[in-house]
């Protein structure tokens, strides 16, 4: 890993300037590519084809036919600049190319040259460039720079969302040969085994077994962690981070022990023993379809009449706006509960209806905040109404804790900012972009340690757990912050018959 | 008569069509071209009603530029807000009589004129003075502002310093329909301004002035989030569905 230094924090958020532009500041920094097996798993051709540059055109062309958002997007931008200062990569990097309009423009540029008349006639005077190599590789370093958090999305006057575009880039790029080793890599062992982390199926039954253990040991409760139980209730699906990372795991344990005293009975499934759907980040319908199908199949093969998803964020994204769309309809499941549900809304619903209850003291000591997961704020939701993605997760902790605070109001709910591993660049190979990213989060996260002595710092995502526990310390901050939101639960619910 | 009125009157005639059917030919492009996936930004509307609501804020309040960045809300309201009232007050020019309503707006359509070439003049300052914003802008974006603010200071010339002759100017414009050619009244202020809103017009279909028709079209925007309950399966992806 080459040096780098850690940008120092703002003194003042309130009062912190945007940085001064730094350009290619971060033109250095290229995600490994994927070798040819990890492409060709996915159908995508080993290496850069022959005639990538007509094939890229060709393919762009397609997916403006296919997606108009693309076409939309792409036209419509009017270079304001609301976007230039929301994207956490250009601030805590400074590059211009991670202001998302420059971003944009990487791929605009491209499109206004094939395929629009202003382009053709007037060239580099309206911002167009033809394909050279120097642009294909300017896409790969900076749409690899794109956590496709959507932040900019929201203040845009036209809601143009450089997540749209980068995907779109990223499809390209895989089309011609030009994938990333991170994503290709995991969606294969998705494929292959099940799961990102590659865990085959007694590997899984034997970290469950012997999560058993750990909570009889500790609680000397029965709690159960099933796999693959023809005719339970509930089909589980979370990001298998869950099995073993921390804090992760604890989160797990939290749901487990929900179900417990909700007298649900639920399992997981070998076939789907993975929420995320990294598929997403490439921007591949075909591959998130497939990777989306297999929740379908497990569900119908375990007979369940419900799924619910752990804690991840783009996992909930594609669960709550596109699963239904991709893998539905879900006539056969349970029409008494949201098709599919989140964990947190499982829990929510119980906690208010008494069927689960808390005690804070358990969490004595602790100042809680919360940091809103990008995809969950601003792709997906929670609960029967606008919103309840914000205020499900805060009830929950506020009911398990004893002080919750929230962060400045510009970096959370929709405007909350990326932890900066998201989009499938949770990679070492991406390390100085991450630190860097995570910037405007440890910015917001200083001011309320300061102020109101926050000791935790909740997080719904496995993306975001794992991010933080890497990237905190290099700003001074203990990994053990990091919270899971079910990890408060596991330590506040009140188990047992009359608890 | 001079060839100026018959050329006149082929270059405004030309630049509608252009106008019209390019705008059209991409607005039915928008149209057909399916969205595949729910994309609203949320917390979205649950219903449609509520989605057409969150569109029509961003096209009247600019909602979302709002909570971007202030100053640039504010120049962009004075020019698009000025431009709307100068549009409506230069109707009278296409109508015989002028309903109260439209002669009740004529001094607030003045203001407007002044209003939108202030936001533009601050729109231009703000490209060329903030790093970041020039670092974006190309020379087509300093170009369109630099014609628009041409048109509005054509325009506000003739209303404050050398009038025109609006009543030829209504005769001419009137007599395009019917073949029937009444001379233009031959003003450079006028000429200059028709030619200038005749770019304009014939630009607007091949530009980022494209927005006006983006924004009705945005997913992010637009879209209601129902994905939970609806299926949204695009035509081209219905094969999908056989395939598992």
């Amino acid at each position: 890993m080459a040096d780098f230094e850690v940008p120092p924090l703002a003194e003042d958020i309130d009062t912190a300037a945007p940085p001064a532009l730094a350009p290619n500041a971060m033109a250095h920094l290229k995600t490994f590519p994927a070798a040819p097996a990890h492409n060709e798993a996915l159908g995508f051709p080993g290496q850069l084809v022959e005639n990538w540059q007509e094939r890229a055109i060709e393919k762009m062309g397609e997916l403006l036919e296919k997606y108009r958002s693309l076409r939309v997007y792409l036209d419509s931008c009017v270079k304001c600049g609301a976007c230039a200062d929301k994207c956490h990569y250009f601030l805590g990097t400074g590059d211009p190319k991670n202001m998302p309009v420059a971003r944009q423009d990487l791929l605009r540029s491209v499109y206004r040259y094939y395929f629009t008349p202003a382009g053709k006639l007037l060239g580099r005077l309206a911002g167009a460039r033809k394909l050279t190599e120097a642009v294909l590789q300017e896409w790969y370093t900076y749409y690899h720079q794109c956590s496709q958090c959507r932040r900019c999305s929201v203040f845009c006057p036209y809601g143009i969302d450089t997540a749209e575009i980068s995907m779109a880039a990223r499809e390209i790029m895989d089309h011609i040969g030009l994938g990333q080793k991170y994503s290709n890599e995991i969606i294969g062992k998705v494929h292959k085994i099940g799961n990102n982390l590659g865990l085959p199926e007694p590997a899984l039954a034997n970290t469950l077994e012997g999560l058993e253990e750990d909570v009889r040991d500790a609680t000397g409760v029965d709690v159960k962690f099933p796999l693959n139980v023809k005719g339970a209730e509930v089909l589980l699906v979370t990001p298998s981070a869950d099995f073993f990372a921390e804090p992760h795991v604890d989160g797990l344990i939290g749901y487990a022990k929900v179900f417990h005293q909700a007298g649900v009975s639920w399992t997981l499934s070998s076939h789907a023993s993975e929420a995320a759907n990294f598929a997403m980040f490439i921007g591949s319908y075909d591959q998130m379809h497939k990777v989306a199908n297999r929740i379908r199949q497990a569900a119908i093969d375990l007979g369940v009449k419900r799924i619910v998803f752990g804690e991840c964020g783009h996992a909930w994204r594609v669960a709550y706006s596109f699963l239904n769309t991709l893998a539905g309809p879900w006539d056969f499941l349970d029409p008494r509960y949201p098709r599919p549900q989140h964990i947190l809304e499982f829990t929510h619903d119980l906690m208010t209806r008494g069927g689960i209850r808390f005690d804070k003291d358990a969490n004595a000591g602790m100042v809680v905040t919360m940091h809103d997961s990008c995809n969950v704020a601003r792709a997906s939701g929670m609960g029967d109404r606008p919103g309840g993605q914000f205020t499900i997760p805060r009830e929950v902790i506020k009911a398990c804790v004893p002080k919750f605070v929230d962060m400045h109001p510009d970096t959370i709910h929709e405007k909350t900012f990326c932890c900066g591993g998201g989009g499938g660049l949770l990679t070492d190979d991406l390390m100085e972009l991450r630190v860097k990213g995570a910037k405007p989060r440890m910015d917001a996260l200083k001011q309320v340690v300061e102020r109101d002595g926050v000791t935790n710092m909740v997080a719904i995502c496995a993306i975001c757990k794992s991010q933080f526990t890497k990237v905190m310390p290099k700003y001074g901050f203990d990994m053990g912050m990091v919270t899971s939101l079910h990890q408060l639960v596991s330590r506040a619910i009140r188990l047992g018959p009359g608890a | 008569m001079s060839l100026l009125s018959p050329i006149m009157a082929v270059v405004l005639v030309l630049a509608g069509a252009v106008l019209i059917v390019g705008l059209a030919r991409r607005i039915w492009l928008y149209a057909v071209t399916p969205a595949p996936l729910r994309i609203p930004t949320t917390p979205a509307p649950f219903t449609r009603t509520g989605a057409a609501f969150r569109v029509g804020r961003e096209v009247m309040l600019f909602e979302s530029l709002f909570k971007a960045d202030k100053l640039l809300w504010l120049l962009s309201v004075l020019f698009h807000l000025g431009l709307l009232l100068v549009l409506v007050r230069h109707l009278r020019y296409f109508l015989p009589h002028a309903p109260e309503a439209l002669v009740f707006i004529q001094p607030f359509g003045k203001l407007g004129g002044i209003a939108m070439v202030v936001g533009l003049a601050g729109l231009l300052a703000r490209r060329i003075i903030l790093p970041r914003i020039r670092y974006i802008s190309s020379a087509t974006d300093i170009g369109t502002l630099l014609l628009l603010m041409a048109i509005g200071a054509s325009g506000l010339t003739m209303t404050y310093f050398i009038h025109t002759d609006i009543m030829g100017l209504k005769a001419f414009l009137a007599s395009i329909p019917h073949f029937d050619l009444q001379p233009i009244p031959d003003d450079a202020p006028l000429v200059i301004h028709l030619l200038l809103v005749a770019g304009l017009l014939m630009i607007a279909p091949f530009s980022k002035l494209l927005h006006m028709a983006g924004v009705f079209f945005s997913p992010t925007r637009n879209q209601c989030d129902d994905a939970r309950t609806r299926r949204h399966v695009a035509p081209w992806a219905r094969p999908y569905d056989q395939q598992r």
